[in-house]
């Protein structure tokens, strides 16, 4: 019989208890026993960052790790941070400059996006497409996509003073 | 009654035509709640996983099930020959193509596996993890035959035929001839020519192939959840092959991540887990892993093009003499078949240029890799990529500039309707004039003079072009006329709320391109009503009207039109009830801002909520027989030509680092006239998008397989995706020539950018080589291959 | 991916009792690799034992003329680092240059190297900076770590605690990686410092190598010029489908070039 794990977690700020095989990876846990399908899975081999999630604050890919390891940890999803407001700037951005087609990247490239702006809440156009490198995206060409995050950024300093 | 004819959807007040307006629909896919086929779940649902031949030529003498059966959770497994009981094969052939041949495929391999990765037992469990586990225990005896890989020996009496019953491994050839080519090219004062190698590649969408079949045996009724850009054809596919009613069969799609063509192709994964569904009547769902994709997914080019061209010593070109070389894999695909792409690129190398002598000879050959057909630009990055590098070479020996030797040849702006030495009829085209605004938009001179000085301190840049000629928006010419039951025309409902709001419903589909918008912004436009009124439905075959969906850049065209004759047809039927309730002719009366109105005074009077109030519940107010018409549905089919042809040019700045071979791509440009433009901001996103999978062909991306047939770059870590880092700014502008055929006058712009971007990557990289004396001609081109022609290892 | 046994243990001692009565266990540090290979069901461990509930693992500190790394220090942690960053820049390059920030966030520096990849980037930052690896029982000197493809000097069992890098005069690290993984196509870090000179080349070998005649030239003369002319044999090289081995011999050369004027830029 394959083991059973009782993990306890944070997600969106809901504690939530369960059981999980080992096996499981996380992003299968958000999405098949949370119904979270806003973190979406494009290669399951740590590549395309379509599974990027904050765990304890800092963007990982959810396909990388086991669900059993996030037993205490706080995660956040692009629906929890939607609520809270995290990515509003960003989605705005995204939104006025088309920075999505097929939208399957979308969540990740958001959680990617907002990291980067933490870090550098001031990045030049090269640093906004090094900061996104982790996140493919087959759709836009990352152009509308660096223009979304600059403009965000801008939109942010502008909100600050 | 007004004597001034209704304004044309061009001249209505308050349009929304040409205006960059978001698509209302990102909203829901920017917060994390998009509804992807991957997300489907169903009560009692079941995962399929497939057992795959892990040769790419085998004899398949004995499978034994026994132990995967009895494993935990496995629900059924099937062999091709259970799946072959419920399932009829299919062959990609089409009646227009003179001697195409293509033997049936089955959904599982039968007797013989083809190419590594086809799919040979179907196993379902209740988890994908079990399924997984099962096909483990699968004993599966394969005996290995000799595998048919490189399509230039594939016609060698020597090498093995694939398919014994037909003959040889010749899928299809096909030539075209036209003027005296023999004799241009005797009396030509200077022939370029070259060998082009284009890869393998693929489409690699973010999401994969997916399906979740839900067949109900008390109704004999298939619900597919199909991640797939043509839902009517699957439809279609899924009744005729599973021997369902038509009507039993519902294909549904909600929103899908990334297509490009890939997913509009029967593959045997699909067909396998509906039919598994009809045998164990519960939903089954498929979801392809990425390793799953590369070896199964469509893939695409593959070509061997040798092209020469004859140049008159004042740089008139005057003739191309083409051969086309391709492999597709042991199948041509169903139903659109494999050899479109090669048909394509014997019909457009040269198609910018006013040339008289033509010829051009295709061979697509079978061999023993994945199956090969359509995706984004279907054969024209290949076509023009052949025609403008030789353009390129033959101005380098003139000693030309670029600009010029394009200018002298294109078919010039004044002399449409024009017919091109390979057949094909243009309406209209812009080329000269899109040239002009390229010169200007990127400051070429200016460009060039940077080249220049930098090239004096050893830095290596080069500028390159890549004109374009593009089929868009095809009528039934290129499926209907073969017998394929892909349909040319497509359908629009709309039906007025009681709300006075509007629910539309169209066949043309959401690959995240933008079609919502752009019919909302038609229909909205034409019905006189708020964008935010209308609230648009696609990718469900049971709940729109038929029609051919989202491929060959064809949405916005033949949307827009079915959109804006749904959206006259219940304007119209408004006013007549509004009428009706003012006792006013209704061709005195408009609807402007939601509002009914006097024609010529503006005059509001009346809301269409009033109008909608009125038709559905108190029709007793109306005149006696009056029943009001709320709801609409017309349909359109392309008219004139057999295709839109578009055109545009793209210029690419690089730069080469000549010790590593590294290219770094500065900048691109595109000009691009597709006719009407509907949404700005939606017509430039299609063109970057397409220019990065054009980027992607031309430095970084190529299935690689060993002589044995095997892939040997299955993996996002190993087949280069271009990431945001690789790429530049990409900037697109527009010129419009709007077709005269439709009333909008919009044609495709979905594949334009994919279609001209790696030829003018590859005369910027051997732009940038020239004073070196070294170039390029294999795509991609990857750093070891720039330093091999450097001579530097 | 098969099943196996999880465990999560708090201390090295507990790591080392569970590993002794596992049929066949994996550690797990950072996971960026360990979950690909069990995806793909390449690996079947009977258990997994989690490194990342063992606090004695994590840490950096500057300790004399040494900077000391904890073995489950994470790959932005040590590009983050203003001990690393003030000591050894070069190794806060290399470490900030690993995968994408996804990866960084994960990543280990122990898993990278018990892992020994052969175009991981820390191979070369521990054999060009001389460093030592500090395991549950002994030392290894990084010269003696890195044994060939997926392949180190690590015992069954021995679990790493910590890397420790001698402070050098100056170090350069670059890398021509390939698209989509970040892995180097090559990468050379090259260090000055008591120990001499050191050059190591990561991504061109089965395993990270020391290329002497570079080390002996620069050792002479520490520019770029010096090692202009030297040129490895492809013998032996990586063939793979990112570039041939004669490919990866001249980079080796133009790359190790950068290396050095990486490091007299940065000291």
């Amino acid at each position: 019989m394959e083991p059973i794990h009782e993990i306890t977690l944070t997600v969106d700020g809901e504690q939530t208890t369960r059981r999980v095989t080992a096996r499981r990876s996380l992003a299968d846990f958000l999405r098949e026993d949370l119904g979270l399908t806003g973190t979406h899975v494009g290669c399951e081999q740590g590549v395309c960052g379509a599974c990027t999630v904050r765990f304890n604050g800092e963007q990982i890919r959810a396909c990388l790790m086991f669900a059993v390891q996030a037993d205490g940890a706080r995660v956040d999803t692009v629906e929890g941070l939607t609520e809270t407001g995290d990515l509003t700037r960003l989605q705005e951005a995204f939104h006025r400059n088309n920075a999505l087609q097929c939208g399957f990247c979308t969540p990740g490239m958001l959680i990617a996006a907002s990291d980067l702006l933490i870090r550098n809440p001031d990045p030049d156009r090269e640093e906004i497409r090094a900061g996104l490198s982790g996140n493919y995206c087959r759709c836009t060409g990352y152009h509308a996509i660096v223009d979304a995050v600059a403009e965000a950024a801008q939109n942010g300093k502008e909100a600050e003073q | 009654m007004s004597e001034k004819p209704p304004l044309s959807v061009l001249d209505r007040p308050n349009s929304y035509i040409g205006r960059s307006v978001p698509r209302p629909n990102a909203r829901r896919l920017l917060a994390g709640r998009g509804q992807y086929p991957t997300d489907m779940v169903l009560p009692r649902m079941v995962h399929v996983a497939f057992a795959r031949s892990p040769f790419a030529h085998a004899r398949i003498r004995s499978i034994d099930t026994e132990a995967a059966r009895a494993a935990p959770g496995v629900v059924a497994v099937a062999t091709g020959a259970d799946i072959a009981r419920l399932c009829k094969p299919w062959v990609g052939t089409l009646d227009h193509f003179a001697g195409m041949k293509s033997p049936p495929q089955y959904p599982l391999a039968m007797e013989k596996a083809t190419w590594q990765g086809e799919p040979v037992v179907a196993v379902v469990a209740e988890s994908r993890a079990e399924a997984e586990d099962a096909l483990e225990l699968l004993d599966i005896d394969y005996e290995e035959l000799t595998p048919v890989t490189d399509p230039e020996t594939a016609l060698d009496p020597a090498t093995p035929v694939i398919h014994e019953d037909l003959g040889d491994n010749l899928c299809f050839s096909s030539r075209v001839d036209a003027g005296d080519v023999d004799a241009a090219f005797a009396d030509a004062d200077l022939v370029v020519e070259e060998e082009f190698h284009f890869p393998r590649h693929t489409g690699v969408t973010l999401e994969p192939r997916v399906i979740t079949a839900d067949y109900d045996p008390s109704e004999e009724r298939l619900t597919a959840y199909h991640g797939s850009q043509t839902p009517y054809q699957m439809q279609d596919v899924y009744a005729r092959h599973l021997g369902l009613a038509e009507e039993n069969v519902r294909v549904l799609c909600k929103d899908l991540g990334g297509a490009f063509g890939i997913k509009l192709h029967v593959h045997g994964e699909e067909m396998t887990t509906c039919a598994l569904s009809m045998m164990l009547g519960r939903p089954v769902k498929w979801v392809a892993d990425r390793l799953e994709s590369f070896v199964s997914d469509i893939h695409a080019r593959d070509h061997r093009v040798r092209a020469r061209m004859a140049v008159t010593a004042e740089g008139r070109i005057v003739g191309f003499d083409v051969d086309d070389l391709t492999g597709v894999g042991p199948y041509s695909v169903f139903p659109r078949t494999s050899a479109v792409e090669g048909n394509q690129v014997i019909k457009l190398v040269g198609a910018p240029y006013a040339i008289e002598h033509y010829r051009a000879a295709l061979k697509v050959v079978l061999q023993n890799k994945n199956v090969m057909s359509q995706y984004r630009a279907v054969g024209h990055p290949i076509a023009f990529a052949v025609t403008e590098s030789l353009v390129d070479k033959a101005a380098a020996e003139l000693d030309m500039d670029p600009v010029a030797i394009r200018r002298a040849n294109y078919v010039p702006d004044d002399a449409y309707p024009y017919k091109t030495a390979s057949g094909m009829a243009y309406e209209q085209l812009s080329l000269q004039q899109s040239l002009d605004r390229l010169v200007e938009f990127i400051d070429y001179e200016g460009l060039r003079r940077e080249q220049a000085q930098l090239r004096e301190k050893g830095v290596y840049r080069g500028i390159g072009l890549g004109t374009f000629v593009e089929i868009t928006a095809p009528g039934a010419a290129f499926y209907g006329v073969g017998g394929a039951r892909i349909s040319a025309q497509d359908g629009c409902s709309m039906k007025l709320e009681p709300s006075g709001r509007v629910q539309l419903a169209i066949s043309i589909n959401e690959l995240g391109q933008g079609t919502e918008t752009i019919v909302a912004q038609v229909a909205a436009t034409e019905l006189g009503v708020s964008m935010e009124d209308i609230r648009v439905t696609t990718g469900d075959t049971g709940s729109t009207p038929y029609g051919g969906a989202a491929w060959a850049s064809r949405a916005a065209a033949i949307g827009s039109e079915a959109t804006v004759r749904a959206a006259r047809a219940l304007r119209e039927n408004i006013l007549e009830v509004a009428g009706a309730v003012l006792q006013e002719a209704p061709a005195d009366l408009d609807i402007r801002d939601g509002q009914i109105v006097g024609r010529e005074s503006g005059e509001e009077r009346l809301s269409v909520a009033e109008v909608g109030r009125v038709g559905y519940f108190r029709p007793d107010t109306l005149p006696p027989d009056f029943h009001p018409q709320l709801s609409v549905v017309r349909h359109y089919a392309p008219q004139g030509l057999p295709f839109a042809f578009t055109n545009g040019i793209h210029a690419s700045y690089v730069e080469v680092d000549v010790e590593t071979g590294g290219v770094t791509l500065l900048k691109h440009w595109v000009v691009e006239d597709c006719g009407r433009v509907l949404n700005p901001k939606l017509v430039e996103e299609q063109a970057r998008g397409g220019v990065a999978q054009g980027i992607g062909m031309a430095l970084f991306e190529e299935c690689l397989y060993s002589e044995e047939g095997q892939l040997t770059n299955a993996s996002l870590a190993d087949y280069l995706v271009p990431l945001s880092s690789e790429l530049p700014d990409i900037h697109v502008t527009h010129v419009e020539t709007p077709t005269q055929y439709s009333e909008i006058g919009a044609k495709g712009a979905g594949e334009a950018g994919t279609a001209a971007s790696p030829g003018a990557i590859m005369n910027a990289v051997n732009d940038a080589l020239r004073p070196l004396g070294a170039r390029v001609s294999a795509m991609p081109m990857t750093p070891e291959r720039i330093l091999t022609a450097l001579g530097r290892i | 991916m098969y099943d196996f046994q999880y465990h999560r243990p708090t201390s090295l001692d507990e790591a080392s009792r569970m590993l002794s009565g596992a049929e066949e266990a994996s550690f797990i540090a950072g996971g960026q690799t360990l979950l690909q290979t069990l995806r793909q069901r390449l690996a079947q461990p009977s258990d997994v034992v989690d490194l990342g509930g063992i606090a004695e693992l994590r840490g950096i500190s500057r300790e004399g003329d040494n900077v000391v790394i904890g073995a489950m220090s994470r790959h932005n942690e040590v590009a983050g680092s203003a001990d690393v960053a003030g000591a050894i820049p070069a190794l806060a390059t290399l470490a900030g240059g690993i995968g994408d920030a996804q990866v960084r966030n994960m990543g280990t520096i122990g898993g990278s190297i018990a892992n020994n990849d052969p175009a991981a980037d820390y191979p070369a930052g521990l054999l060009g900076l001389g460093a030592t690896v500090v395991t549950n029982n002994r030392e290894i000197p990084a010269d003696d770590f890195f044994v060939d493809m997926f392949e180190t000097a690590l015992e069954p069992g021995e679990i790493i605690r910590s890397v420790r890098f001698p402070v050098p005069q100056r170090a350069g690290y670059v890398k021509f990686d390939q698209p989509a993984s970040r892995y180097a196509l090559v990468g050379v870090m090259v260090s000055q410092g008591a120990g001499g000179v050191r050059v190591a080349v990561t991504g061109a070998g089965p395993s990270v190598f020391r290329v002497s005649e570079m080390e002996d030239a620069l050792g002479r003369d520490f520019s770029a010029d010096a090692i202009a002319g030297i040129r490895i044999p492809s013998d032996g090289l990586n063939a793979d489908i990112h570039g041939s081995p004669e490919y990866r011999a001249h980079l080796v050369t133009v790359i190790a070039q950068r290396a050095v004027n990486a490091a007299l830029q940065a000291h």
